[in-house]
């Protein structure tokens, strides 16, 4: 079972007291904290500041279908110490029609791609992005599929794509 | 550039750019030496690489899509086609992310079976990284001993559990095949004849001149680099980070056992092929102590917390049996999932490898979201190529250990 081996308790006083307003809650050991898109770069530089060094994942979940639910989509931030072992998840909740927020790339190197999938899979605009592409789906692609209102089994794309043939290759 | 040789001025005329002077190579996505199905786009100058534009995608099959479509136990055949190096750590990884979720505390035995599991992944994963990583630079022999033994361990697997490469070996709150004393004694005989062939592998590459000089001073990670970057596993030892979730966050057995971080400073190719040599000494150390210290009891969980499929017996001799039984096999009655999120991870053969799963009241995730480690460490590789020439692009590829199943998902 995974608990939070270093309580983040101290990190949270200071967080809430510099931040006022700071949603926290816990589940199975993992401290959670919701933070305002306007704030959420100031919140994630001045956690990365205070020693969470690692940006583990960004990651998002679109809460469309999603029972009592009152925002479409939640960035996930998991930030972790490699000095001492804690963890933190800050989540980021933006709404259509234009979900942006802003990018932590200067923050961690590894947002880059972090947030060029979560661009591609959910659309959501990371504002500040030095080169916001498509990591993973082709660049004609326009749909964002691993939002909840895509099908599993696609719309027709891929039959779409100009086919490379070997003469014209 | 500055990184280039100092050219005879005399031959280029001024008004030239340096831009002229460079050329582009285009690198896989099919090619022996990118061993999976990834792409770089390399910009030259002669064989000095300027620049690497990695580029991924095309092995994407949905896995994170279909995860929220399959039950907690379909989904464990998916993780297997993650990173299909080390099958086994990925369906640890995803059914320890899934019972972290409903808060399932599972039996000794199970722990420390699906430890010696992991730690077998573990060897099988590094024997093969290092051994692709000495076949592209010239040392196949090397890479044989390395695949012989990964055989042994393929053997040991569909010994217990019918497969040898998609093991499919988990399921929520157990196992889907208890030790047998056969496979105890499999893993013993692998115990006993492994450390010579390491100790071979080890005679056979690490102070040899050619592999030395190949690797030396190639693809440096510094330690900075690596933590803001997002490196974890050995990549991230071997570049002096000291993070590994297996002591820092003790998961299954692991606490019980004495092992030490393998961890190095030069952040270099040779580096990481240290790191990973010794990290399978120390995965000997940890079996060796495991195998012989399995607990007695159950495998899976017990029929009163109705996630793991009860023994005929108990179906057919305990009321409880057989209300868990009937519970899990209709459709319509699963076990209880609560509205809430989790993430967990595992230290990986490759680093940290980690799902965070959304629960929405049935069987199915809402989200099923995996950390690859892979994906972090294919972004560092402008970084560490750049200055380099074309040859050391396998090297620091192969070092690397990037799986473009578990990249692209």
């Amino acid at each position: 079972m995974t608990t939070d081996p270093s309580p983040t308790a101290d990190i949270l006083d200071t967080l809430v007291a510099r931040f006022p307003g700071l949603e926290t809650s816990a589940y199975r050991g993992q401290t959670r904290v919701v933070v305002g898109e306007p704030a959420s770069f100031e919140v994630l530089s001045f956690l990365a500041a205070a020693g969470f060094d690692l940006l583990v994942d960004v990651t998002c979940v679109d809460y469309l279908e999603y029972r009592g639910a009152t925002r479409r989509y939640g960035l996930v931030y998991l930030l972790a110490s490699t000095a001492t072992p804690r963890r933190l998840t800050v989540r980021v909740f933006v709404d259509d029609p234009e979900p942006a927020v802003r990018s932590v790339v200067g923050v961690w190197r590894s947002a880059d791609w972090l947030e060029r999938e979560v661009w591609d899979m959910f659309g959501i605009r990371f504002v500040g992005h030095p080169d916001l592409r498509r990591l993973m789906m082709p660049e004609q692609f326009t749909a964002h599929p691993l939002r909840k209102d895509y099908p599993l089994q696609g719309r027709g794309e891929r039959h779409n794509f100009p086919v490379l043939t070997r003469e014209d290759g | 550039m500055s990184i280039a040789p100092d050219h005879d001025t005399r031959v280029r005329p001024a008004a030239t750019r340096e831009e002229d002077y460079l050329w582009t190579l285009n690198f896989g996505p099919q090619h022996p030496a990118t061993h999976t199905t990834l792409r770089l786009v390399l910009k030259l100058e002669g064989e000095r690489v300027v620049d690497a534009m990695p580029e991924m995608g095309y092995l994407h099959s949905g896995f994170e899509k279909i995860g929220e479509h399959l039950t907690f136990n379909q989904y464990v055949t998916v993780t297997d086609r993650m990173n299909y190096i080390s099958p086994m750590a990925n369906n640890v990884a995803w059914h320890h992310a899934v019972e972290t979720l409903l808060g399932i505390d599972l039996t000794p035995r199970c722990k420390v079976i699906r430890t010696i599991v992991a730690e077998l992944a573990r060897i099988s994963d590094h024997l093969l990284c290092n051994g692709a990583v000495g076949l592209d630079t010239g040392a196949f022999t090397f890479f044989l001993y390395g695949f012989y033994q990964r055989e042994v361990i393929y053997d040991i697997f569909e010994t217990l559990c019918g497969a040898r490469f998609t093991n499919s070996y988990t399921r929520v709150g157990g196992v889907s095949h208890d030790f047998t004393p056969l496979v105890i004694e499999k893993i013993r005989t692998f115990l006993r004849t492994f450390p010579k062939t390491l100790n071979d592998m080890e005679r056979l590459l690490t102070r040899n001149r050619i592999f030395v000089d190949r690797t030396k001073g190639v693809g440096v990670l510094t330690k900075e680099q690596a933590i803001n970057g997002g490196a974890t596993g050995p990549v991230a030892r071997a570049s002096g980070v000291t993070r590994d979730l297996r002591k820092d966050e003790p998961y299954l057995a692991y606490a019980d056992y004495d092992f030490q971080i393998c961890c190095a400073a030069a952040g270099d190719c040779y580096a990481r092929y240290l790191v990973r040599m010794q990290e399978m000494r120390e995965s000997l150390k940890i079996l060796s102590q495991a195998i012989e210290n399995i607990p007695a009891g159950e495998v899976n969980v017990g029929a009163d917390q109705r996630v793991a499929r009860p023994t005929k017996e108990q179906v057919y001799s305990t009321i409880e049996g057989t209300i868990s039984h009937f519970e899990l096999s209709m459709s319509n009655r699963s076990f209880e999932v609560p509205y809430e999120e989790s993430y967990a991870a595992i230290e990986a053969p490759n680093g940290e490898l980690g799902f965070y799963v959304v629960g929405d009241g049935d069987d199915t995730a809402y989200r099923a979201r995996c950390r690859p480690p892979s994906v972090l460490h294919f972004s560092l590789f402008p970084q560490l190529i750049r200055g380099h020439t074309l040859s050391d692009v396998v090297a620091v590829l192969g070092s690397l250990n990037i799986i473009a199943a578990e990249l692209d998902r």
